[in-house]
């Protein structure tokens, strides 16, 4: 039903930047098989791998990311009303988020000061530039938040989409030894660290390697911390000076 | 139909936010009040409308290839990445790391003495 829906989503789209956004669901499609081969393994992502064959692409062929995007802007839109829909998933929860109220709204305001401080303070002492401190600010949360959060407060979107993807890629490498090494092994707590820390990634992981407890609340944790870091991050920003 | 009505719901939410966020120049961005609009319509509602959850589902499992596009974009920074690569990768191992971290501690004690007063439900 949903394959029906997406596709009939981009016949409703124009035709003519076809190639780029077949390559983009072509390389996609290779990307989860190269995955699945490599028995679902974080660092070879679908999504990395699907953008590394994608910059080959444009390099081979000479194209500009520009005339790429002129097709993958069919997809790339649809992240707004994606965002959107995160509201049903924590609709969803509505009656675990009542029942554990206090610890998870301690945790996220925690977590996510936290997410925040490290890494302005971290790249600003090591002497990054602004921008990129501004890019990496909000890299804890899901793509399409973080992308609008980085074009709010004067980074580069498309870069802070590119470090988000990364941070993903980390949290879900060092996350379970982590929770090994400091004895945390509730699924709940796991899943909502993982979502917060490396949202939608983490919660792919969760699903796959940590169970569907640990997953739901990651994916609880991913939408509830991107929405409250929308409005906690602008405000934290300030007390950097930035 | 569904699908229509689904995804006439999210844009018009995400339509919305945009407005809001624009008309009292709000740092935060459109499709996020977006997100927390249709969030109050579904309470007040008490449920989820089928056409909204068949498109809505339909997209956050596909959410991942939608970050492609975007991703790809890395290509036009590849002089940034290369002068900042230390920085970057830094910032992004350490920070993760004690995001996890203090994240999974506050909630591991957290959860713990409710468990202890009886609260908990886990």
């Amino acid at each position: 039903m949903s394959d029906l829906g997406l596709t009939q989503i981009w016949v409703y789209l124009s035709a003519s930047p076809l190639l780029n956004l077949f390559a983009t669901l072509v390389a996609f499609y290779v990307a989860t098989r190269i995955n699945r081969l490599a028995g679902g393994s974080p660092l070879l992502h679908p999504v990395i791998v699907a953008i590394a064959l994608l910059i080959g692409f444009l390099v081979l062929t000479g194209t500009d990311y520009a005339t790429y995007f002129e097709g993958a802007q069919f997809l790339h839109f649809l992240l707004g009303p994606a965002t959107v829909a995160l509201a049903i998933p924590l609709y969803d929860h509505r009656e675990r988020v009542r029942r554990m109220l206090w610890p998870i709204a301690i945790g996220t305001g925690v977590g996510i000061v936290t997410a925040v401080v490290s890494a302005v303070g971290i790249s600003l002492l090591f002497g990054a530039t602004p921008e990129t401190v501004l890019s990496l600010a909000p890299k804890s949360v899901t793509s399409p938040i973080a992308m609008g959060i980085a074009e709010k407060i004067g980074g580069i979107p498309s870069l802070t989409a590119g470090l988000v993807l990364l941070t993903g890629v980390v949290g879900c490498i060092v996350g379970p030894w982590i929770f090994r090494l400091t004895g945390v092994n509730d699924p709940t707590v796991q899943g909502y660290s993982m979502g917060l820390a490396a949202h939608g990634f983490g919660t792919a992981h969760c699903f796959a390697s940590l169970g569907a407890v640990a997953g739901a609340f990651s994916g609880l944790a991913m939408g509830l911390s991107g929405l409250v870091t929308a409005f906690l991050l602008p405000p934290l920003i300030h007390l950097f000076g930035l | 139909m569904s699908l229509i009505i689904g995804m006439s719901l999210l844009l018009g939410c995400q339509f919305c936010g945009e407005v809001i966020s624009r008309a009292l120049s709000l740092p935060i961005p459109g499709p996020v009040l977006g997100m927390l609009i249709l969030l109050i319509g579904l309470i007040v509602r008490g449920s989820v409308p089928d056409s909204l959850r068949t498109m809505g589902e339909g997209l956050l499992k596909y959410l991942t290839l939608l970050f492609v596009p975007a991703g790809v974009g890395l290509i036009q920074h590849f002089g940034l990445i290369s002068r900042e690569l230390g920085v970057l990768a830094i910032t992004l191992v350490v920070s993760t790391a004690v995001t996890l971290l203090v994240t999974s501690q506050t909630l591991h004690r957290l959860t713990r003495r409710g468990k202890t007063t009886g609260e908990s439900d886990t």
